[in-house]
């Protein structure tokens, strides 16, 4: 019997933040390396049908990663995560933004704030990843922008845009 | 200015109020009753909230009644399920991803 793992998700309007709390079965050093090494990352951080390409990885502090969100059609969707703070095998935090092939950040678009915490737990390892908002107007263009398109642009519209959280 | 949902629900007093109405239409005075502030805030987030289409009112003879409109409510939660199904499919394939590490691991 496989149980299900928890996944908790909860809405903290206030500050402009979404917190996704998850548990993964395995030990928290493998859960650190899957989160911080860019050949695990590109095997999960985008939803299918998309996949993640790492052009650039440097994961310290000040360092960053540039990645495309590559969809089924080829399309290239470019984004920088630039890291702020890391406490090795406890946390880290990101600010993630567009950005073109040559990582230079679309200042248009909007960014978030990722921050990512590891503690173990009964089954293994539990992540909480909050992400935070800039500014709400932003959260307010991506369901405006995903409304108007009708439904599955809008699927596609959230793919192409969450997955750059 | 076109206001929307996210705005209704960016401020504690207009989720209390969206809360109340989403229970019952009530009369202005009703819902000032309410709350711990002026007359005057407490309207001033009732415009908000109509701005945002998410309250309505409605005349019952010399009475005035607001209520929330569900079919605008819902469209928040619609966003919210896609944001959070994105994240659930994200994260089973990082189930995976863990479970080929491991296998691996256990091989050398």
């Amino acid at each position: 019997m496989k149980r299900d793992l928890l996944m908790d998700f909860s809405v903290d309007k206030e500050n402009k933040a979404i917190s996704v709390k998850r548990e993964f079965a395995a030990a928290l050093p493998l859960v650190w390396e899957a989160y911080t090494k860019s050949e695990i990352l590109d095997q999960w951080w985008a939803p299918k049908p998309w996949r993640a390409r790492t052009k650039a990885m440097d994961f310290r502090e000040g360092g960053y990663w540039l990645y495309a969100m590559v969809g089924p059609g080829g399309e290239e969707h470019w984004a920088r995560a630039d890291y702020l703070k890391i406490d090795p095998h406890k946390s880290f935090s990101a600010r993630d933004g567009f950005a073109d092939e040559e990582g230079n950040l679309n200042r248009q678009m909007p960014q978030s704030r990722w921050d990512v915490a590891f503690s173990s737990a009964a089954v293994g390892t539990l992540v909480t990843n909050r992400i935070t908002f800039g500014d709400l107007q932003h959260l307010e263009q991506t369901l405006a922008m995903g409304f108007k398109e009708g439904f599955v642009a809008a699927l596609e519209n959230l793919d192409g845009w969450l997955s750059r959280r | 200015m076109k206001r929307d949902v996210f705005q209704a629900i960016a401020d504690p007093t207009r989720r209390a109020i969206l809360v109340l109405l989403t229970a019952q239409a009530m009369t202005p005075n009703a819902l000032a009753e309410q709350f711990q502030m002026s007359r005057q805030a407490v309207s001033k987030h009732i415009r908000i909230l109509r701005e945002c289409e998410v309250v309505e009112q409605q005349k019952a003879g010399r009475e005035i009644y607001y209520h929330s409109r569900l079919d605008k409510m819902k469209e928040i939660d619609r966003w919210l399920e896609q944001f959070r199904q994105h994240w659930d499919s994200r994260f089973k394939q990082l189930d995976q991803v863990l479970t080929n590490l491991k296998a691996k691991q256990n091989e050398t």
